[in-house]
Parts: C-alpha cells; sequence; structure tokens
C-alpha cells in the first residue's frame, strides 16, 4: 500500500470507529432506557430477612453486571426485560471493543502514512485521535477488573464527540514530523502522557458521578426529614445515578484511577519531559506554558492525592479538586497550543508562526554594538 | 474504642489540634491575677501566648496538613501568571513587544515581578513555605516511622465485628492448631505476626496479630525527601548554571568564552573561571528539504559539521562532530546545541570614490517557515553621510500583487533582497547598548525616489545598485549560511533527574503499598450465643466442640480500600477453596466497608 492509500484507510477507520462508537452509545441507551423504570433496591430489600447470603449474592450481581440486578428486572418487567437490558449492555461493550479496534487501526495507518512512516503523534489532530483512543482502550482494560459496565454511555458519548470534534475542527493532511520532534523521546514522552491523560479523564468521569450522587443523595435526605411520603416509606429510587456504584466505591475507584494516572504523568512531565527538553531545547525545564500548564496539573492533582488523606477535605472537595485537575490538564492539552504563540509545545499552530525553527527563540536583541 | 490503642496511633495525617484557643475571652483587669505567686511574670490573660507557644502554634499551623494542601493550591494558582504574560528567562524578545503594546501596565508588571514570575519574591515565598511545611512534616515523621517500623503488631481490639471488614464462622477443631494455621497462612500473606496462644488473652481464645505495609509509609517518605533533592539539583542549574547564545556564520568558529557569546544568562553565582575552555569550528552545514509532498519547502532534516577541541589552551586534539536538533555535542559538563539556522547575504556598500565602507556577510533573521528573512546594514563611518540599510531577504523570490514579494520556499533558489535606504544619524555614538539586527531610526531619515515612495534597493546575487544622491553603492556579492547554537552548562541535572525518579519510586510506593493489620480470634463457642463480646464470663471453656473464629481486617491505606478483598482471600485460604465465603451454612456474619461511616471513622480519628 502506498501512503495514499494509508492515509485514506486512516481517514476511513476513524469514520467507521466513530460510527461505531455511536452505535455502541445507542446499545448502551438502549440498555439504560429499559431501566428507567425498574427500581433499585427492591429485591433487596426482601432479601434482609432472608440473611446476609442473598444481600451478597445480590451484590454480586449488580457489580457483574454493571449496576444492575437480574431479579429487580425480571420483577419489574418479566425475562424480556432482563434479555433487554442484558443484551443493551453486551452489544454495547461489544460494538466498544469493536470501535477500539478500527479506531486503533486509524492511529496505526495514520502514522504508516507518513513518508517516513513515524509514530502518530505530530499534531493536534493526531494528539487528540490518540487522546480518544486510550480513553477507549483503558475503558475497556478495566472493564472486568472494576466492573464498570455502567460507565459505557459516558465513555462512547464522550470518546463520539471528541472524535467528531477533532475531524471536523482538527483535521490536518499526514506531514512529515518537524525536526524538533524527531526522536525516541516524542514515543515515551507522549505514549504516557496521553495514557495519564486517559485515565485521568476517567477519573474525572467518576468524580463528576460522584458529585452527582452526592448530591441526590444529599436532597432525598433532605425530602425525608422534611417529611416529604409516608413515615417508614423508603424513597425509590431510580435511574442512572441511584445505579452506580455508591459514593464510597465511587471515591474508592476515582481514587485508584488517579492513583494510577499520578506516577505516569510524573514519568511524562516530570521525567521524560525535562530529558528530551534538555537534548532539544538545551534547558531540560524552560517554564515554557506547556510545562507550566503539566506542573500546575501535577500539582493540583498531588493536592487531590493529600486531601483524602486530610480531614475535611475528602470526598466531595477531594471529587471538586480532582476536576480541577482535569480542567487543567485539559486546557493545557487544548488551550495552551492555540492560546499560546509562544508555547514551544505550539504543534496546533499554522505554519506561519514567527520562529527560526521549531524550538527556537528568536535571537535576544539587547547587544551591545560590534564593532 | 478510644482505649484501643490500635486506632489512636494515627500517622497518616498530620493534622493535629491546636493547642492554643485562638479567640481569647475578655477578662476584666480587676479579677484575680492568673500568675503564680514568685513567677515574676506580667500578667497574662487566658488565651494569650508567650512568644514560645506562638512559635510553636506557628509551627504547628505551618505544618499541618491542610496548610500543605493550601499551599499546594497556592503553588499551582501562582504559576499561572508566568504562562499568560511572556518571562524575561524564557523569551526576553517577546516581554519587550509586550511591554511596547502594554506601556501603562508595565511599571506595575514590573514591580509585581511579573515578567520573571518564577524568581519572584512571592513565588519563592510560597514555595520556600511548602518545603518548609513539608519539612516540618517528615520530620516528625521519620521519628514516628522510626518506631513503627519495629513495632509489633498491635493487640487485638476487644470486638473484631467493629472494623469495617469482619468476619466469623464456626468451625471445630484445637484452639492453638486453628491458631497456628491462621498464623501459617497470615505469614504467606507477608505479614509480620504476633502468636498469642490460649490463655493470654481473657476468656480462653488464641489470638494472631498481624501487620504488613510497613514500605508504604516509607515510600511516602522518600517521595517527600526526593522532592526536596529535585529542588537542590534545581536550584544548583540556576545558582551556577549558564546558558548563552551564538550566531556563528558557517566556516567561521567560536571559543568558549563570555565575550563571544550574543546573549548570555549567568546563573546568580557563577563564575567566568568555570568555563569549560571548549572551541570549534562550523566546517559545513547541510539541510535536506522536502522538495514535494504537504511538507512542500519545509527541512526535513539539518546538521552542522563540527570539528571541536576540548581545551583550546592545551591544544587538545581535534574532534569531528555532526551537530543536529536532539543531538546534542557534550563536552565535560557544558552542552552545544544547534537551535536554529538562516541565510547570511555578502553585502559590500561602496562610497563615491569606489572606496570599500563595508563588507561581508550580513545575517539576516528568518520571520516566518520559509525564511523570508530581515536584516540591517549599518555604515557609519566612509560615506558622506551616515547610512542605514534595512529590507528583506528573500529565499525564493516570488510576487504577488495582493501580498507582494514572498518567499516560496526556505531553500535558496532564486535569493533576492530588498532593501530601503536611510540617512543621518545611526545612534552608534551615545555608547547604549543597541541591537545589531535594527535600526534606531529616531535620528534617521528615510530615503525617497521621485514620487515620494521609499527608496528600494531589489538586488540579485551579483548585482551592484546606486545608493541615491551618490552617495555610492551597494553590492549583493553572495549568500552565506548561519547556525544558531545554544550553549549551557547545567550543573545538578543528574541530582535532579535522580531526585525524580527517586521521587516516582517512592510515590509508587506510597500509592500501592497496601498497609494493613489482621487480627484472628479463635475461641469456644460462645454459651451466651454471639451477643456478647471475647472475655464474656462463663465462655473460658477450652477443649473439644465448636469454636468460632473471628477474622478483622483494618485497611490503613488512605482510602484506596480493598480490606474488603484481602479479608475475602484470607478467608478463601483459612478455610479451603471449596468452602463458599458467601453461601456456607457455616457463616455468621460478614461485612465489607459499605457503610461510608464504618470506612472513615476509623481513619479521621487523629
Amino acid at each position: 500500500m502506498n501512503d495514499a492509500a494509508w492515509e485514506t484507510l486512516s481517514n476511513q477507520a476513524v469514520a467507521v470507529s466513530g460510527l461505531v462508537y455511536f452505535l455502541a452509545f445507542i446499545a448502551h441507551l438502549w440498555q439504560w432506557a429499559s431501566l428507567r423504570k425498574v427500581p433499585v433496591g427492591r429485591t433487596a430489600k426482601v432479601a434482609v430477612g432472608a440473611g446476609v447470603g442473598a444481600v451478597r449474592s445480590r451484590r454480586s450481581t449488580v457489580e457483574r453486571n454493571g449496576g444492575w440486578d437480574e431479579d429487580e428486572v425480571e420483577a419489574a418487567g418479566g425475562e424480556d426485560a432482563v434479555r433487554r437490558v442484558a443484551m443493551g449492555e453486551r452489544l454495547g461493550v461489544l460494538l466498544t471493543v469493536i470501535a477500539v479496534a478500527v479506531h486503533g487501526v486509524g492511529l496505526v495507518s495514520r502514522g504508516l502514512a507518513a513518508d517516513p512512516n513515524r509514530v502518530p503523534w505530530g499534531n493536534m489532530y493526531e494528539f487528540t485521535m490518540s487522546g480518544s483512543f486510550f480513553v477507549g482502550l483503558t475503558y475497556l482494560v478495566l472493564l472486568r477488573k472494576f466492573r464498570l459496565a455502567w460507565l459505557g454511555p459516558i465513555v462512547t458519548g464522550f470518546i463520539v464527540t471528541v472524535l467528531m470534534v477533532d475531524v471536523i475542527w482538527l483535521y490536518t493532511p499526514v506531514a512529515p514530523l518537524t525536526e524538533a520532534l524527531n526522536s525516541p523521546w516524542l514515543v515515551i514522552h507522549v505514549v504516557s502522557a496521553v495514557i495519564a491523560t486517559a485515565a485521568f479523564t476517567l477519573g474525572g468521569f467518576t468524580s463528576v458521578l460522584y458529585l452527582l450522587k452526592e448530591r441526590a443523595e444529599r436532597k432525598a435526605a433532605e425530602r425525608v426529614t422534611a417529611g416529604a411520603g409516608e413515615p417508614g416509606e423508603p424513597v425509590e429510587a431510580k435511574g442512572y445515578l441511584a445505579r452506580v456504584p455508591d459514593l464510597v466505591g465511587l471515591d474508592r475507584l476515582t481514587y485508584r484511577l488517579h492513583a494510577f494516572a499520578f506516577p505516569v504523568w510524573t514519568f511524562a512531565v516530570l521525567i521524560t519531559g525535562p530529558i528530551w527538553a534538555h537534548e532539544a531545547w538545551s534547558r531540560y525545564w524552560n517554564w515554557d506554558p506547556k510545562e507550566v500548564w503539566a506542573f500546575i496539573t501535577w500539582v493540583v492533582y498531588a493536592a487531590y492525592l493529600h486531601a483524602r488523606a486530610t480531614a475535611g477535605f475528602k470526598g466531595r472537595n477531594a471529587a471538586l479538586l480532582a476536576l480541577v485537575g482535569l480542567a487543567t490538564l485539559w486546557f493545557n492539552f487544548i488551550g495552551i497550543n492555540f492560546f499560546s504563540s509562544s508555547s514551544m509545545h505550539s504543534y496546533a499552530a499554522p505554519a506561519s508562526s514567527t520562529v527560526v525553527v521549531e524550538g527556537a527563540p528568536p535571537v535576544a536583541i539587547d547587544l551591545p554594538p560590534r564593532a | 474504642m478510644r482505649d484501643e490503642p490500635v486506632f489512636t496511633d494515627q500517622t497518616d495525617d498530620a493534622d493535629r489540634p491546636t493547642d492554643a484557643p485562638t479567640d481569647a475571652p475578655a477578662i476584666d483587669p480587676g479579677a484575680a491575677p492568673t500568675t503564680g505567686p514568685g513567677s515574676g511574670r506580667p500578667e497574662r490573660r487566658s488565651g494569650e501566648l508567650t512568644f514560645v507557644e506562638m512559635l510553636r502554634w506557628t509551627w504547628r499551623q505551618l505544618t499541618s496538613m491542610r496548610t500543605a494542601l493550601v499551599l499546594l493550591l497556592l503553588v499551582a494558582l501562582a504559576a499561572i501568571p508566568g504562562s499568560v504574560i511572556p518571562q524575561s528567562g524564557v523569551d526576553a524578545f517577546a516581554v519587550g513587544q509586550w511591554q511596547d503594546r502594554h506601556p501603562n501596565l508595565t511599571p506595575l508588571y514590573e514591580r509585581l515581578g511579573l515578567f520573571s514570575v518564577y524568581d519572584s519574591p512571592w513565588f519563592s515565598a510560597i514555595y520556600l513555605l511548602l518545603m518548609v511545611s513539608l519539612v516540618g512534616c517528615i520530620l516528625p515523621r521519620l521519628r514516628v516511622y522510626a518506631r513503627a517500623v519495629r513495632a509489633k503488631p498491635p493487640k487485638a481490639p476487644r470486638n473484631l465485628s467493629r472494623l469495617p471488614d469482619h468476619a466469623a464462622y464456626r468451625t471445630e477443631g484445637d484452639l492453638d492448631a486453628l491458631r497456628a494455621e491462621a498464623a501459617r497462612v497470615l505469614r504467606k500473606r507477608r505479614y509480620r505476626i504476633i502468636e498469642e496462644p490460649v490463655g493470654e488473652e481473657r476468656g480462653g481464645a488464641a489470638v494472631v496479630r498481624a501487620e504488613r505495609g510497613y514500605l508504604r509509609e516509607a515510600g511516602n517518605l522518600v517521595f517527600h525527601l526526593s522532592v526536596l533533592v529535585v529542588l537542590v539539583g534545581f536550584a544548583m542549574g540556576s545558582l551556577f548554571g549558564y546558558q548563552g547564545g551564538v550566531i556563528t556564520l558557517v566556516g567561521g568558529g567560536f571559543s568558549n568564552n563570555l565575550s563571544q557569546y550574543d546573549d548570555f544568562d549567568p546563573g546568580s553565582l557563577w563564575s567566568a573561571d568555570d568555563m569549560e575552555p571548549f572551541a570549534f569550528t562550523i566546517d559545513s552545514f547541510d539541510i535536506d528539504w522536502y522538495r514535494s509532498g504537504p511538507a512542500f519547502g519545509q527541512a526535513r532534516g539539518f546538521a552542522a559539521q563540527l570539528t571541536y577541541v576540548e581545551d583550546a589552551y592545551e591544544g587538545t586534539e581535534e574532534k569531528p562532530y555532526e551537530l543536529k536538533v536532539n543531538h546534542p555535542l557534550s563536552i565535560g559538563s557544558t552542552d552545544v546545541f544547534l537551535i536554529g539556522h538562516g541565510y547570511a547575504p555578502v553585502i559590500t556598500v561602496r562610497n563615491a570614490e569606489n572606496e570599500v565602507a563595508y563588507s561581508g556577510p550580513t545575517i539576516f533573521l528568518p520571520t516566518d517557515t520559509t525564511f523570508r528573512s530581515f536584516g540591517v546594514v549599518k555604515v557609519p563611518d566612509g560615506l558622506d553621510t551616515q547610512v542605514g540599510l534595512s529590507g528583506e531577504f528573500y529565499p525564493t523570490y516570488a510576487f504577488d500583487p495582493d501580498r507582494g514579494p514572498y518567499s516560496v520556499i526556505g531553500e535558496a533558489q532564486d535569493p533576492r533582497m530588498s532593501l530601503t535606504v536611510s540617512t543621518g544619524d545611526l545612534g552608534m555614538d551615545t555608547g547604549a547598548p543597541q541591537s545589531v539586527y535594527a535600526l534606531d531610526d529616531s535620528g534617521l531619515e528615510l530615503a525617497l525616489d521621485d514620487e515620494g515612495n521609499p527608496f528600494r534597493l531589489d538586488l540579485e546575487p551579483g548585482e551592484t545598485l546606486d545608493l541615491p544622491d551618490g552617495l555610492g553603492t551597494v553590492s549583493y556579492d553572495g549568500l552565506q549560511r548561519w547556525n544558531r547554537v545554544q550553549i549551557s552548562e547545567t550543573p545538578g541535572k543528574l541530582v535532579a533527574l535522580s531526585g525524580v525518579v527517586l521521587a516516582l519510586l517512592g510515590l509508587l510506593g506510597s500509592l500501592f503499598i497496601r498497609p494493613r493489620r489482621v487480627w484472628v480470634r479463635v475461641r469456644p463457642w460462645p454459651a451466651d450465643g454471639l451477643a456478647g463480646g471475647a472475655g464474656g464470663p462463663g465462655d473460658d471453656v477450652a477443649g473439644a466442640g465448636p469454636v468460632l473464629v473471628e477474622i478483622g481486617v483494618l485497611d490503613r491505606s488512605t482510602g484506596a480500600g480493598g480490606g474488603d478483598e484481602e479479608l475475602a482471600g484470607i478467608l478463601e485460604q483459612l478455610r479451603g477453596p471449596d468452602a463458599d465465603a458467601h453461601g456456607s451454612e457455616n457463616e455468621i456474619s460478614g461485612a465489607t466497608a459499605t457503610d461510608p461511616a464504618a470506612d472513615t471513622s476509623e481513619k479521621e480519628k487523629s
């Protein structure tokens, strides 16, 4: 295959994967729409009398199924409902697997389309494509371990959106790497930064869910104390928020995602970044806007990890900090490239930037007169 | 549960209650003196602090975890201006441009140090406070850890079912044999074990106390200490290092001393004696241009062939080196980088008598990626008046009615120059520093042609054109190239690197090592059922009969959880894979940390 064919393949693969992500999104929506009328925890309340064992087994099917219990669904909608919900979830996950695979093909062929062949990390289009790919991949890798199927609608919806933005606004034809990027450190530095970004992003989703769920529970508790409803009759929880893991579980999952992402981020921005900067730009730390924001992100996430260990900052405040961290991360990923003309990382800038060579500052002006 | 030693030694949280009330209630001065007899000290109101107490209070505040958190966020916040406002240490040129555009804000910003945020007193104050807070937090923890590392697993809490993760089951057998089995399982799971045979604890129970994950706190401490190491390395670089740049013509040479640099940025403790005495010449420079495809006109790569000597005074051996982007030359502790290149047309200015007033390759600075470049020629002597030429160089000239002249690509396929002429006073006699790349036009007058447009000299290679008013001629004799070379010495870079690597290792330890305590209590099946705790009267009947095994797990990590998984694992090993921990009829109770209150209550106690 020649380069043009690879480029076409890449573009088609990205389009197809976007479509399949969208179908996966629809499948998950279908699943959750079917679950909409099923109250959460009805069978669990019945089961309490039957002993601890029953509660545990409910927990485990809920976890295995990603937030829903077969008995509950059957009680509310019969066997058809169970089949529909299970089908929706399985279809959603299967389509996500296919979409991520096709997405990966798009990424690889993008690299093969360049002459000489290279890693697909040369401009914003490719960074965004890789970032969304790793969000999907990380989700799939963790799907079984953390039983994340309930995150399916959010992840697929997010990736569809990001890919659309990427293709519509950020598309750049395949071009060779600029000289400054031509280094083995590109692979190590960018891969680790993108993987950390993906995990932080997933952690951001669970933080948002934590905040929403916390708010919903607080509101529900207020309603109960305000005397709404008959005393003794528990408020029936329905809908998506009632089915995501409880606050402790969400908080723990958020922490685990961040605990994974933070060392990777440290490696990317504080080890490989400076080593490469030293080789390419002669200083390992330049206070370049991108570096500054990577540092800010690092500090905010360090504060998040601290907050979880500090009384009074746990839970809600920690989740808020995680979201502040995500905001700085995304601002750095997107914003700096467009808003900062002076950043040596601004690969999204049009080719007419005032540079001697990519990465070299213009020559200093205040010089003594030459004899 | 406060009397249980298990829950009171809390090293994870540095928050301590303040030992002094902050709001002093007003006290009637006529009230009985609060000072003791013979103390001789002035009267103190309640809540008033002595100097030492004040110091101690301040220290406790500063080293609290909450303060560290606030300082961390402050560092993040304080770093933002430096990414928005141009920094003189990063791009002095951009700072100058910014200051020209904002004449009103500039004095204020200068006073606030906003053009060098990262050296400014307020930024330094924040990170120094953070470091002090860190040291103040770490030192006591080092002491605590030194004790904790040797400490034995603590006594079992009286009631294991009040732990967040616990289980109990009924079995049969000898108490001490069951205890030994539990100890074996826990030891295999790499716990530190203390066994208490029957008789040591009241109630005829045998107990296993187990603890693991001692290295987590070590990782935590290593991480925090490494931050200091990084800071030391970074400080070494900025105090003793330097960075300088020079534009050297291809064919020209450079020797490493201060007078040769175009720009030079030394650290505050740097001394010129520390400079490595190397020298190099740029023998040739090659660029590989893309002549087709999407990157048409860009450079595929470029390289300068150097010949260098490590010690120009000693006259050491000459060595060749290919200098490229991402491929610096290291000489001793100094690194030489190729970071840019451009064109230097050879220009000669002659006076009316055909005597040379100026001649030589003149460096033009690129203004875009097509290497359309800007440069000036200053001729202070030799003509009837001082003359300044300024204008643009186009490596591959093209003309567009809308855009005017431009360069198609960076490669010099059809190089042209277009210069304007200014006459008058170049301002070079005042002694003030002046850029060699720009004209000071305050004393200059732009020469105009007959129609009142600026007088232009459009030159092709080899061409000679007349200056206005019979001043003389200008010739474009040829084209040379220049390289911009950056030279820097950064002491302490390996210190900083080892610091970060250590910090990462410590971080991994502190995040992924799970500190846990486990207690297993084996006792005869209590006569009064399961209501009473251990030590109830009437159940000290050792011997054959049903046995109650209780297991409690305390996860001491800061919220990673996983105590339930650990409990499940221990249960499986104790009872064999066949015994289903969830469905067995022998199962009495089990709980995992699903209750938020149960999960947090033990850890918040400090």
